[in-house]
């Protein structure tokens, strides 16, 4: 008994002391205090230093993107570190080329915050924010689908997005679900308001997010976004437009459309847009509106499950059909494609098929 | 007890006796960081030092505490936990202030906290009964022998990437567990030379 015991204290104090020496050690040793981080030559931040870069400006609320989690196996977390980075380390030169290695970017989740830094980070990166919203309008738009208007609460943060980008939607928990959730929805607004976006919610038989929505969400309440994210945005040309958008896929298109507008884009702009059945044609009003506004927009619904007897003066048939009667062979055109995935991918066979090569054609594809 | 001088255990552990090639102890590391010679030579030396310093460590915390205590069949999870802390310890020591190091060895120590060559290398030399002059001879060469043969595979893998061709499935740890084991067969014709256990 009396050994039993012995041995418990013996190595339990034997322990307790290797753990206070480590406590002690990372109080005194691993303390380096205070670092200045300067980013992009621009914004000065103060942290407290001995972490990894990654979690660093995650603290601050700057949000690199990283799979991984930090463990320095996904090479997502790139950052041009100019100065207090110290010599690359061997966990970082699988992942880097030449011309990363000329250019200073390191991972961020290697390098640790040790004396003051400069670093640059990408424009697009740095815009990626949380932001607190609170719903400031809520309206029907179609049988399926709720637009939603969203009013970032610290109007001085301000979103800034190219249009086309996403923004995740977070929701508190509720009955339908054991946490809180994120889904990815297009901001349907113009990028140039930078206080509020619009989102285009469809619903989704039970969705976590889209039932919430559309049976829960009051005007008033409160949500979380981070955003924005993604690819699928306007490029610079000289070649005309084409869009072509089904379902919620207007969201991301129409916002695009606000910014040629703005921009008072001259270039022949064509939109082909599908749905079912005339109530569920998003915002046709609205772009109705906008083609007899701007000269140069062509705004073409078209209706996949209408009778010859409803009153429709419009196209009929899918978004395909449109293509084939239109667009000629090799047409000098960008397309920007959004909505499922099955119509997304019949769409750029078929322009590929007329000619038009892959790099003019950029899309979004949409899932449930 | 053996009646060795700690020279003749230092070398004995380097050539004859060699913790990886005749025990074949602390082999992932030895696998993964062998690709070139000077990323072989920063986790040698730190091999080197941590050995030496557990095996001290490890003597003193087995004869001055375990053996008093009656609890010499604790060995093993006292000596990885001193080994771990120790080389916790270390990293942050070298990191803090000798940033140059760090930036050539640090990064290999979490590496070997559970290299088992360490804890073998400490276990030897209770089995055989050293004594604390004797104990850290034998940590000393048991790194430094550790260390010698990661460079020479490192080396001959470096020449091996540059000029042969590999049918595919012998590349990688493959190919280094074959001439690994072509090492191995020359370093035991030095076995008869010296006995130290």
């Amino acid at each position: 008994m009396l050994q039993l015991f012995l041995s418990l204290l013996t190595i339990s104090g034997i322990a307790a002391l290797l753990a206070l020496l480590l406590e002690l050690a990372d109080s005194y040793i691993a303390d380096y205090g205070e670092s200045h981080i300067l980013i992009n030559e621009e914004k000065d931040i103060l942290v407290q230093g001995g972490n990894p870069l990654l979690a660093t400006l995650m603290e601050q609320r700057i949000f690199i993107p990283s799979a991984c989690g930090g463990k320095g196996t996904c090479a997502l977390c790139k950052l041009k570190i100019h100065e207090g980075g110290g010599p690359v380390l061997p966990t970082e030169t699988p992942y880097l080329s030449q011309q990363e290695l000329a250019d200073q970017v390191r991972l961020s989740c290697q390098v640790k915050v040790k004396s003051d830094l400069k670093i640059e980070i990408p424009e697009e990166l740095f815009l990626v924010k949380e932001f607190e919203v609170v719903v400031e309008r809520m309206e029907t738009l179609t049988p399926d689908n709720r637009g939603l208007r969203l009013k970032i609460l610290r109007p001085e943060e301000g979103i800034r997005f190219k249009s086309g980008q996403y923004v995740q939607l977070q929701i508190p928990r509720y009955e339908l679900t054991k946490g809180p959730e994120f889904r990815a929805y297009s901001i349907a607004s113009s990028s140039h308001e930078h206080d509020a976006v619009e989102l285009v919610i469809t619903k989704v038989p039970e969705g976590a997010v889209s039932t919430y929505v559309h049976d829960y969400l009051k005007e008033g309440d409160r949500l979380t976004i981070i955003g924005p994210y993604g690819d699928f945005y306007l490029r610079d040309s000289d070649r005309d437009i084409l869009l072509i958008a089904t379902g919620s896929g207007l969201a991301p298109v129409k916002s695009i459309l606000y910014q040629l507008e703005y921009e008072k884009c001259r270039k022949k702009i064509t939109l082909f847009f599908g749905d079912k059945k005339r109530p569920d044609l998003l915002y046709y009003e609205e772009l109705t509106e906008m083609a007899a506004r701007m000269s140069n927009f062509t705004y073409t619904p078209t209706l996949s499950r209408t009778n010859e007897e409803e009153p429709w003066d419009g196209e009929r048939g899918r978004v395909t059909s449109l293509i084939e009667k239109y667009i000629p062979d090799e047409a000098p055109i960008d397309v920007y494609i959004c909505g499922v995935p099955a119509m997304v991918e019949s769409c750029v066979e078929l322009l590929q098929g007329k000619g038009i090569p892959e790099e003019r054609i950029f899309y979004d594809k949409f899932t449930s | 007890m053996v009646e060795l001088d700690a020279g003749t255990i230092l070398f004995a552990a380097i050539f004859t006796n060699n913790i990886l090639l005749t025990n074949f102890l602390g082999l992932c590391p030895f696998l993964s960081i062998s690709r070139e010679v000077r990323s072989a030579l920063g986790l040698g030396v730190a091999v080197v030092f941590v050995m030496t310093c557990t095996a001290v460590i490890n003597y003193l915390a087995y004869y001055y505490l375990l053996v008093p205590l009656n609890l010499t069949h604790f060995r093993f999870i006292i000596f990885i936990v001193i080994i771990a802390a120790f080389v916790q310890l270390v990293e942050m020591t070298v990191e803090r202030f000798f940033p140059a190091l760090y930036y050539m060895l640090g990064i290999f120590l979490p590496l070997i906290t559970v290299n088992c060559a360490i804890l073998g290398a400490s276990l030897f030399l209770i089995i055989r009964e050293y004594n604390l002059v004797q104990s850290m001879a034998y940590g000393a060469g048991s790194g430094i022998g550790w260390m010698l043969a990661i460079i020479a595979v490192g080396a001959i893998r470096e020449k091996i990437q540059k000029s042969a061709k590999l049918p595919k499935g012998l590349e990688g740890p493959a190919i280094t567990l074959l001439v690994t084991g072509l090492m191995s067969l020359g370093f035991i014709a030095f076995s008869g030379m010296i006995q130290i256990q």
